[in-house]
């Protein structure tokens, strides 16, 4: 189905890709890509993790050569060996991942690599003049002389792309632009890149959220494993067609569970709080419980105390407040660890998989056991029983879907996907009452999405207690049975996940409180 | 105590600070280009032996100097290479360039000079006289009692201020000018840039791989700076094995000292010279407070001070944030 999004006019288009290669060793990231972007568009690109999204955009900025093929800019054949080249040409880019100097100012990261000559006073000045002009146009105001660190991630976005049409750049790709924002923030975001769209740029909005290319793009492309499956209008097509196209075979968007029947709290947390160690308080008195047989899932944007909550619960953090589990208390001065919340019965799927989850340079079989290596079933004494594990491993990764199915492979090797498998397999297997789940599909495509979310329904179902912490509002609208949001350290309110929406949990996110909306 | 002993403390401070200033700057552009240079202390080396060298085989201190310069800017290139280029370890890298050059330095004076690993005495023509400034009273030509006799703020110019080398007041408009380069060019916002995030430079159509090799040629000048001035700037009169002595470990902890800034640094160092001055004249403690103070304990003044600055006991010294790691485009 590689129906040509039609162009409107005549005017040539402002990026034609023309069969894109690009291998990196043998994983052909990029295989034989056209795509036409037309001016004055938005257009989504759409795909997995490791669809080879990110190389397509990277090798358009210069930051790869492809193998073979051309890219045209406005009709014209063009050679794009660096980003230098890339910012002549036009184009601009707002990187998943920021890429601010955090103790400058904002006006000092606008102009660093534009400056106009050896002195930087006349460069800042005359920043500081466009920026004000930009502002006005386009919706994007920010204090010039703040310092990164000191502004909220919304605004450090708005800053990349101050910068980039700074540049004048007619072309914007944004990456994953709305990972890190609220709801609020996003639309606010989606309002200025329609500004951007009136005044004639052209914008790439890659993602891997349907619902904002739905929202906002004109034409989208949809990839799948280095190739290009199809280019379609938005206006003609759906999510379940664009979530098949992504994934290559029928998919279930929504998670299909049963209502639940909670049974006594499992966990009940009372007026909990926690000091960093420079002094923060980043949990404000937050109270909650959990039941068994229930998933509660806690909403926010990143860095609102979802992470400071894990880690006490998780054993890795000290706190002040009372916690119990079953009925009995936690110690939550620090004499206990992760190993004694293990013992009675709390399992942990961290948020960050990678530095708390998995040891990268271990093998599977090995990272398997960690952190109930001393159990009677993985050790004889004080030695490791190998056997034993290797058996268990082979085990788990048939029935939890591991690929490739190798338990002497080391951790990184797997995807992210396999990854999270590998500990999700783990926690879930070790029998435990309460599992704590930080953001379960983070990095992890659509397939692999599917079947933890299966997973974690299905240990719900044996009546154990879920604590469910995700940014992504999607996940935890679908999978929880009850919804708790966090803003600055605070629950800001509790709803029962098939009485609310996005709209509402949104404003609370912000820290809208029900009253105020 | 009197005013005479005042003021040659804080000459011999400023004869004393002036090597540990130029290398304390050196590291400055390094670290705040995120490369990491333990090898200030084998650039000195270096160069003051090659400083020294050339300048008695030509009579020359000024060629003895850029030799001096191109021996160091050659440790520069090792270190850029393997730090910037193969993104090695920088740590390792710049302990190797210590033990090279403390060997090859005796190795090649010994083979060149016969000498037991020194240069020979420098004369006249060999070595940086004083440089003494306008207006000042050459007192070594008065009696004591005709010093006594002028007013405090004359002898503080003519004997503090007035009378070293060349290279030391290169060594205090180098600050000047560090900070003014740092902070008011293009090439300082790019530099300082690329010490705190690597990428924000690259994506910004910049060569990250330019600007730190810019960085580590820019120390190894000042590094040089510094050696020659230990070989060959009176009263030094040649090149001695190991002559540098830890300077570059103290101008690292000066460079902690003044948390990565200029003018902190000129501070720094002029303290720490301050303790080295201080360790030759064991007798100031005994007349003032009757007190032996054992000169180890003066000599280790700096560290202790830039151990109890890194425990955060006076402001937090927050290093540049993408310094020690090799930069490598993420996939």
């Amino acid at each position: 189905m590689a129906l040509d999004a039609a162009s409107p006019s005549a005017a040539p288009p402002a990026i034609e890709l023309r069969g894109i290669s690009k291998a990196f060793g043998p994983v052909q990231a990029n295989r034989n890509i056209s795509i036409r972007v037309m001016p004055g568009t938005i257009h989504g690109i759409i795909g997995e993790n490791g669809a080879g999204k990110s190389t397509l955009m990277s090798i358009l900025y210069g930051f790869y050569h492809a193998d073979s093929g051309e890219i045209l800019i406005d009709g014209r054949p063009t050679r794009i060996p660096d980003s230098q080249a890339a910012i002549r040409a036009g184009i601009g880019m707002v990187f998943q991942h920021f890429k601010l100097v955090e103790n400058f100012t904002v006006l000092e990261n606008i102009v660093l690599g534009a400056e106009d000559s050896g002195l930087l006073r006349p460069s800042l000045a005359r920043a500081r003049r466009e920026l004000r002009q930009l502002a006005k146009e386009y919706e994007l105001d920010v204090d010039p002389d703040a310092t990164i660190e000191e502004i909220g991630v919304g605004m450090q976005q708005r800053v990349e792309i101050l910068k980039a049409l700074y540049r004048k750049a007619d072309i914007l790709i944004l990456d994953e632009p709305t990972g890190v924002l609220t709801p609020a923030e996003a639309d606010h975001l989606f309002r200025i890149l329609g500004n951007l769209k009136a005044q004639g740029k052209t914008i790439v909005l890659i993602t891997h959220k349907l619902r904002e290319i739905m929202a906002i793009t004109d034409n989208v492309s949809v990839m799948r494993r280095g190739e290009m499956v199809a280019t379609v209008r938005t206006a003609d097509t759906n999510p379940q067609q664009l979530a098949e196209l992504m994934v290559g075979r029928k998919v279930l968007l929504r998670v299909d569970k049963a209502p639940a029947t909670p049974g006594a709290p499992v966990l009940e947390v009372e007026n909990l709080r926690v000091v960093d160690a420079k002094k923060v308080e980043r949990l404000k008195g937050v109270s909650f419980t959990v039941r068994a047989g229930e998933i509660l899932g806690i909403a926010g944007v990143a860095g609102n105390g979802q992470s400071e909550l894990l880690e006490v619960l998780g054993g890795m953090m000290r706190a002040t407040g009372s916690v119990r589990l079953k009925g009995r208390p936690l110690d939550l001065s620090g004499r206990e660890d992760a190993r004694d919340r293990r013992e009675v019965g709390i399992g942990h799927v961290p948020e960050d998989r990678q530095s708390e989850g998995l040891v990268l340079d271990y093998t599977a079989w090995e990272n398997m056991a960690l952190g109930y290596h001393h159990r009677d079933a993985f050790a004889n004494g004080p030695f490791i029983d190998r056997p034993a594990i290797m058996k268990n491993t082979i085990d788990k990764m048939q029935r939890f879907d591991v690929r490739p199915p190798d338990p002497m492979l080391l951790a990184k090797s797997f995807s992210g996907g396999n990854q999270q498998k590998i500990v999700v397999a783990r926690e879930i297997e070790s029998g435990p009452d309460l599992l704590l789940v930080g953001q379960p599909t983070r990095g992890v495509d659509i397939g692999a999405i599917e079947f933890i979310h299966k997973q974690i329904v299905a240990l719900r179902d044996q009546g154990k207690a879920i604590l469910l912490v995700s940014v992504e509002l999607d996940e935890i609208l679908s999978l929880s049975d009850r919804i708790a949001v966090m803003f600055d350290g605070r629950i800001m309110g509790e709803r029962i996940a098939s009485e609310t929406n996005a709209g509402e949990l949104g404003l609370l996110m912000a820290g809208v409180t029900g009253e105020a909306a | 105590m009197d005013w005479n002993t005042v003021l040659l403390l804080l000459d011999s401070t400023i004869r004393t600070a002036t090597p540990l200033l130029l290398a304390c700057l050196a590291g400055l552009f390094s670290e705040r280009a995120g490369i990491f240079d333990i090898g200030l202390e084998g650039k000195m080396l270096v160069s003051a032996f090659l400083a020294a060298g050339f300048a008695y085989v030509t009579g020359s201190v000024w060629l003895g100097l850029l030799a001096g310069i191109a021996g160091s800017l050659l440790l520069s290139a090792i270190h850029g290479a393997a730090s910037i280029t193969f993104r090695g370890n920088q740590l390792i890298s710049g302990v190797a360039i210590n033990f090279l050059a403390s060997g090859l330095t005796v190795v090649v004076s010994q083979s060149w000079f016969g000498e037991g690993g020194r240069t020979p005495q420098l004369g006249d023509g060999g070595r940086f006289g004083e440089v003494v400034l306008p207006g000042a009273i050459r007192l070594s030509e008065m009696t004591i009692r005709e010093q006594r006799e002028l007013p405090l703020l004359t002898r503080f110019y003519s004997d503090v201020l007035s009378g070293h080398s060349i290279l030391t007041y290169i060594a205090l408009l180098a600050v000047p000018l560090s900070w003014w380069v740092l902070y008011r060019t293009r090439f300082g916002l790019r530099l300082r840039a690329v010490g705190e995030n690597p990428a924000a430079v690259d994506t910004a159509g910049i060569s990250v791989r330019r600007l730190r090799y810019s960085a580590v040629a820019i120390a190894g000048v000042l590094c040089a700076i510094a050696g020659a001035q230990l070989s060959t700037a009176e009263p030094a009169a040649g090149f001695i094995r190991d002559m540098t002595a830890g300077r570059g470990y103290i101008a690292l902890a000066a460079l902690i000292f003044a948390k990565w800034r200029p003018w902190p640094a000129l501070g720094a160092c002029m303290l720490f010279g301050f303790f080295q001055a201080l360790e030759t004249r064991p007798d100031i403690f005994v007349r003032l407070f009757d007190l032996r103070v054992p000169s180890a304990l003066l000599s280790a003044m700096p560290y202790i001070l830039t151990v109890i600055i890194l425990a955060g006991f006076v402001g937090r010294a927050i290093p540049p944030r993408a310094g020690g790691e090799p930069y490598v485009k993420e996939r």
